[in-house]
């Protein structure tokens, strides 16, 4: 994939490695178009030969929002700092929607992609970061309820909604963070893919979906709450209802300790996933 | 800059085979296994790819061991062995899918490998989508393939169905297209697996053909892995043999070729095989086997006889009981293992006589100038066959192994491969007018 130019020099040396190895980003941008047409591919296939087509990526939010408004918002009375709780919990569904489901398939990816990695070479990180990438489109898809609901409700975004980038990027390094590191995991042991859908699970009720930090704060102070903010989703969620409905001030604290910890996931899954691609095509 | 575009040096590849699996006979000891389950499986899997380096760990096999060979710049190097030699894990250690556990190997330029066709194909996807998405899998780049995009499109010979998702497609077509967005590749290096394994007969010579293409610019290096000895003799000039994980020669293809097709046997040419224990020799209470050799007119053994040499195959043989009779026949071979003749003993005094104990020595001549060059093979047997039943006393698959040499007298001036299982002298005769007939 190297332009003829440098073709003629490059020599490719194969021997056994050892020790860590750092991402190599130069050859993943030379890769660029494999991960361009990777994702086009995710994006394009998961809903052909569907009669909603994109619309799925705006029911499966709706849906949980409208169960979570009855149960945790109707019944279940749970605070939402003074926001009507459908729109509380559905700042908080899109990037969490985004999360579970780039996770999830990141986890699945080098399973799934195993016909192809174990047939020709390209840099293996790929894998478990097209479906980060992928899911992306119905991230931004989902933003079109939210609009509708800002408008209904007439709320209007806080300036915070500047940082809003810096969320995404936050939320992406822990997706893909965990992603390398199960994926990795799940080539070898295949009880990482059977226990995913649960750890899923066991992550929302962590994270501040149905429930705002403040309940934190509340009951067990504030140095609580930063150590708390070492789960990078929480920083993400709370910063999310914070930009798009200004409701509360950006959580720095949590974003500050969110951020350190998915720096440290993603460094981590990068090393580890990278210490582990030599056997992946043997144990695939 | 070096002539060598792949440098392999004491490539070794280990693996760990089968996880034993226990087997219980009582409830009780299937309820323990059962709780131990997860532990037992945990280190077995961990065992997969963590190794001791202490000793010898029963199951373990060494996929390749210790292989070392060059492959010169522009050159065709044919991998041949039978299945489990080492030959796909050695082309997954050069396409970098796998790591060596020792040794290294050094590939000066652009390399691409075509270990299957059609990669990475999605079938929901149409024919145009797929052609981007296997051809950047493949390593190109999308300006690559969309300069190309029209050839590839032509070649597979599917331009109404290039917007249709590939699973409505033909399992042909698929192929077809498969192989077109291969074809395209232009890397420097080139390393292909079985590929032409795949589509009708047509479409094998056609792939055959777009290869030869490829392949005959010159400039770009290929290692091309196959069971096709005949796709292996018309692409390469050189072939590596591997077995068991070694390389058991590296060198000219025809040579690899026939070593490869007489494995199990010998290496060697084996132009006469005695048998000074007749107890034990091939046969029965009835006869057995003394002798089988490959004779000259003079009636010297030989493993090598010159096309245009008559020779003969002598078979002697020990009767044990009287008053039986024999059919004595022989089939020659060719290094594909394709039949060229069966003949059987055909002498009036005793083809079909009873005969009194005693030794035989029974004589197949073959002309001269009727067998093609290459490796021979003889099977030799003793049967008896009536209308009613037929009885095998022994037969000996590859008793003899020789070679013909090309005595050049057949093919006239024509230069390059002659193609057929036999090669006879035959007349020709050519008439001349000089008036051009309307």
């Amino acid at each position: 994939m190297s332009s003829s130019s440098d073709s003629l020099t490059q020599t490719i040396i194969i021997k056994p490695k050892s020790g860590w190895q750092l991402i190599d980003w130069r050859e993943l941008i030379e890769y660029r178009d494999l991960f361009y047409f990777l994702i086009k591919r995710d994006v394009l296939a998961i809903y052909k030969q569907t009669v909603m087509g994109f619309t799925w990526a705006l029911i499966r939010p709706v849906f949980s929002m409208i169960v979570f408004s009855v149960i945790f918002g109707g019944l279940a009375k749970m605070p939402s700092d003074g926001i009507p709780y459908p729109i509380f919990s559905y700042a908080a569904l899109i990037p969490w929607t985004y999360f579970t489901s780039a996770m999830t398939a990141s986890t699945q990816s080098l399973i799934t992609g195993k016909n192809i990695f174990t047939k020709v070479y390209f840099p293996r990180l790929v894998i478990p970061l097209v479906p980060v990438l992928s899911k992306l489109v119905d991230f931004a898809i989902s933003f079109a309820i939210l609009f509708i609901m800002m408008i209904w409700y007439k709320i209007v975004p806080s300036i915070n909604i500047l940082f809003l980038p810096f969320l995404i990027i936050l939320m992406m390094m822990t997706a893909s963070g965990i992603g390398m590191w199960l994926s990795a995991m799940a080539i070898q042991y295949r009880d990482i893919p059977q226990g995913i859908s649960f750890l899923s699970q066991l992550f929302m009720y962590a994270a501040p979906v149905v429930w705002p930090v403040s309940l934190i704060a509340q009951k067990f102070g504030d140095n609580t709450v930063l150590l708390y903010g070492l789960y990078p989703m929480a920083g993400v969620i709370e910063g999310f209802r914070s930009s798009l409905l200004g409701s509360n001030p950006m959580p720095w604290g949590l974003l500050a300790t969110g951020t350190f910890s998915a720096t440290l996931l993603f460094i981590s899954g990068a090393l580890y996933f990278k210490r582990k691609e030599r056997i992946f095509a043997d144990v695939a | 800059m070096s002539d060598i575009a792949i440098q392999v040096r004491n490539l070794s590849k280990r693996y760990r085979i089968g996880l034993k699996e226990e087997l219980n006979d009582t409830f009780v000891s299937s309820m323990v296994s059962w709780a131990k389950a997860p532990f037992v499986n945990f280190r077995q899997l961990k065992k997969l790819t963590k190794f001791s380096d202490n000793g010898q760990e029963s199951d373990i096999i060494w996929a390749l061991n210790d292989v070392s060979f060059d492959v010169k710049k522009g050159e065709v190097l044919g991998v041949i062995g039978s299945n489990g030699a080492g030959k796909s894990t050695l082309l997954k250690i050069l396409s970098r899918i796998t790591e060596p556990t020792s040794g290294s190997c050094r590939i000066n330029g652009r390399v691409a490998s075509l270990l299957e066709v059609g990669t990475g194909f999605h079938s929901e996807l149409s024919g145009r989508e797929n052609i981007y998405l296997n051809g950047t899998i493949l390593g190109m780049s999308k300006k690559e393939i969309a300069e190309k995009f029209d050839e590839i499109v032509d070649f597979s010979g599917i331009e109404r169905f290039i917007d249709t998702p590939v699973k409505r497609y033909s399992s042909g077509m698929s192929v077809r297209l498969a192989f077109a967005v291969a074809a395209f590749l232009e890397p420097e290096v080139l390393l292909v697996d079985e590929v032409l394994a795949v589509g009708d007969v047509t479409f094998q010579k056609k792939c055959l053909g777009k290869i030869k293409d490829v392949v005959g610019g010159g400039n770009r290096t290929v290692l091309f892995v196959s069971h096709n000895m005949t796709a292996i003799q018309k692409l390469c000039q050189r072939t590596v043999l591997i077995e068991g994980g070694k390389v058991m020669m590296v060198g000219d293809t025809d040579t690899a070729v026939d070593s490869y097709l007489m494995r199990g046997v010998s290496v060697e040419l084996a132009g006469e095989r005695y048998w000074n224990d007749i107890s034990t020799a091939p046969g029965n209470d009835v006869v057995r086997l003394r002798a089988v050799r490959l004779i000259l007119e003079e009636g010297n053994p030989t493993n090598v006889v010159r096309s245009d040499q008559k020779f003969g195959i002598e078979i002697e043989f020990v009767t044990l009981t009287a008053g039986k009779v024999f059919n004595v026949g022989v089939h020659l071979f060719d290094k594909h293992d394709v039949q060229i003749l069966t003949s059987a003993d055909n002498n009036d005094l005793w083809h079909d006589r009873p005969r009194p104990e005693g030794t035989f020595k029974s004589t197949c001549y073959i002309q001269a100038n009727l067998l093609a060059p290459g490796l021979v093979t003889a099977r030799i047997q003793i049967k008896r066959i009536t209308p009613k039943n037929s009885k095998l006393h022994f037969r000996i698959p590859r008793a003899l192994s020789f070679h013909i040499s090309d005595a050049g007298n057949v093919q006239g001036n024509i230069y390059g491969e002659f193609i057929g299982v036999v090669r006879p002298l035959l007349k020709w005769t050519t008439d001349y007018d000089t008036e051009i007939k309307a």
